[in-house]
């Protein structure tokens, strides 16, 4: 946690420029319609959308999984469950603490990510990359333009601290 | 992510804190509720301590440089230190102070213990409900050293004054002597436990820990310094035992010398790593030890609670004298309807609050008190009451039975308790 901690202190110096998500990338191919565009929540979830495919796919947060340590049960919604922006998809369990994860954006899950049954450790290895949790067929795309900027996020982090 | 469900009361403090840990929030307690520190605080600090509010004290959750995964297996297989400063440590003087603990307890303290011997027990209230656990020592008959919990001073040291001041008014006391309750303020208390605690203890004494058993205690010469001035030598209480299953020994120090001997254990080998609260508590539930307050209260008595041992075998017939005898040898005559079990469960672990269910016809049968996935075994373990007279022997080992996680059964087995097997020092 001292870690996290310092982190946090460190970005208070640094303003929030941005007040919307961030596009990180072009797919090659289809340029400047193809977006692909990370969101935040304030309860620690990212959703990366890609317009080309219409998917989200969703995580924790690294400052999440530090703060939840070692992760050794993930549950996982099924697939074809239709959810709404907010509702409990799932739970992630450290030995200290189980907490849920909420849906951050609307729609029908697509993929859930099948490797963390046996290696739920990947969301303390990789959290917003190999430790994904699952992909969403988003129905209401508006809804990742009003998640959090990282920025954002980071300043939410702090005002809870 | 924000919500905890299905967790322990403490947990989710633990989770809540440590989301949300500052340094202005660490330092500062909110107003009225100012959180009390043990003789190590600034020694936490500096070992990169994360702190949390635990039982009124600002206590270490966990240090820098490691987990408390990676913690609790380091206590299990070298050795950890643990500040247990919090707890509250009295001593009971005076001719008749086996009796008086005696009247407080169901313990056979005064022909059931021998010098520097201890035990667990239990502070009863008049309907056989447990007040605290603690942990009695006899020194002499005349003078007894008892452990009790932080969380529970506000409740147990009025409890122990008023009872001692009708004690001290009782034809035998005025005949006997009387007895006198001293509470050993601010002094340390630190828990060495693991495997290699005692090589690395008799490294710094010349006291033979062979001759300290399990479950016995002594005074043992420990230098602070290679000189064998008298002002570096010290005089140390040292009761072999402690709350995780392992071997392992708590040491009282006092006030002025906590740090400088603190140190001293923690020096000179890698072996011993400080340990927090988080690994105590993986450690204590995985060698099926009771946290009062999620497995032991006021409603629960120590049969419930399967602790039915500490009630001495000459205490167990009317005129014993305790505080709740009637209620207590009703229930060994009689049987009781909760009883505590063991369960080890598939999938999501079970935490305190989840229910317990027949499996056959999702009934409720009971409820888990503490639970976690234990680190040691990579499954989930936990501790709670089933019905017993309801739900006839699903308590026994063995049952199947449901824990509900997140609205969704789950399968469990009730299995005998410890989980890992104890190291302790038998002698």
């Amino acid at each position: 946690m001292q870690s996290i901690i310092r982190q946090a202190q460190r970005t208070r110096a640094v303003p929030s420029m941005r007040q919307r998500p961030m596009v990180i990338g072009r797919s090659l191919g289809a340029p400047l319609r193809t977006l692909v565009t990370k969101g935040y929540t304030s309860d620690h979830e990212t959703v990366t959308f890609d317009d080309e495919t219409g998917l989200g796919t969703v995580t924790i947060t690294d400052y999440a999984q530090k703060s939840l340590g070692d992760v050794v049960f993930v549950e996982l919604p099924s697939v074809g469950t239709e959810v709404s922006q907010g509702d409990v998809i799932g739970a992630v369990e450290s030995v200290k603490a189980a907490s849920d994860i909420y849906a951050p954006v609307s729609g029908v899950i697509e993929e859930i990510n099948q490797a963390l049954a046996d290696q739920p450790g990947l969301i303390n290895k990789d959290p917003e990359q190999r430790g994904w949790l699952c992909k969403v067929k988003l129905t209401k795309t508006a809804e990742v333009e009003e998640l959090l900027s990282e920025e954002r996020y980071r300043a939410s982090i702090e005002s809870d601290n | 992510m924000n919500g905890l469900t299905n967790v322990s009361r403490r947990s989710t403090q633990l989770l809540r804190r440590s989301l949300h840990t500052s340094a202005a929030l660490r330092d500062a307690a909110p107003a009225g509720q100012t959180l009390r520190r043990t003789g190590l605080y600034d020694l936490h600090k500096e070992n990169g301590a994360t702190m949390v509010g635990f039982a009124g004290f600002d206590m270490p959750l966990k240090y820098e440089g490691s987990t408390p995964v990676e913690s609790h297996h380091h206590v299990r297989k070298e050795a950890g230190l643990f500040d247990v400063g919090h707890m509250v440590q009295s001593m009971f003087r005076g001719p008749t102070a086996a009796q008086f603990l005696e009247h407080l307890t169901p313990s056979s303290l005064a022909t059931g213990l021998k010098p520097y011997q201890s035990t667990l027990s239990v502070l009863l209230n008049p309907t056989g409900g447990i007040i605290d656990d603690t942990v009695i020592t006899k020194h002499t008959e005349s003078s007894f050293y008892v452990v009790t919990n932080a969380g529970r001073r506000d409740v147990d040291l009025p409890w122990f004054e008023q009872k001692l001041k009708e004690w001290n008014t009782t034809e035998l006391a005025k005949k006997e002597g009387g007895v006198e309750m001293e509470v050993m303020e601010d002094w340390g208390l630190v828990a060495l436990q693991g495997p290699k605690a005692a090589a690395h203890l008799q490294s710094l004494t010349s006291h033979d820990l062979t001759t300290i058993p399990f479950g016995r205690s002594a005074f043992i010469s420990v230098s602070s310094s290679s000189s064998s001035s008298a002002a570096d030598t010290h005089l140390l209480h040292v009761a072999r035992g402690g709350y995780t299953g392992e071997d392992g020994f708590e040491i009282s120090l006092p006030p002025s010398t906590t740090t400088l001997l603190t140190q001293l254990l923690l020096s000179s080998s890698p072996t011993v790593q400080l340990a927090g609260l988080a690994a105590r508590d993986s450690l204590r539930l995985e060698a099926g030890m009771c946290l009062y307050g999620n497995d032991l209260d006021e409603t629960t008595s120590p049969v419930e609670a399967g602790l039915s041992w500490v009630i001495g075998k000459e205490r167990r017939s009317e005129g014993a004298g305790f505080v709740g005898e009637s209620e207590i040898l009703r229930q060994l005559k009689e049987g009781v309807e909760r009883r505590r079990v063991g369960v080890v469960s598939e999938g999501a672990p079970a935490r305190q609050g989840a229910k317990l269910v027949d499996l056959k016809t999702e009934e409720e049968i009971g409820t888990i008190t503490s639970g976690i996935p234990s680190p040691t075994l990579g499954k989930n373990v936990a501790m709670g009451y089933i019905n017993a007279r309801t739900h006839e022997g699903l308590h026994r080992k063995g049952s199947e039975v449901g824990v509900v996680v997140r609205g969704k059964m789950r399968k469990g087995v009730v299995t005998p308790m410890p989980f890992v097997k104890p190291n302790y020092f038998r002698g």
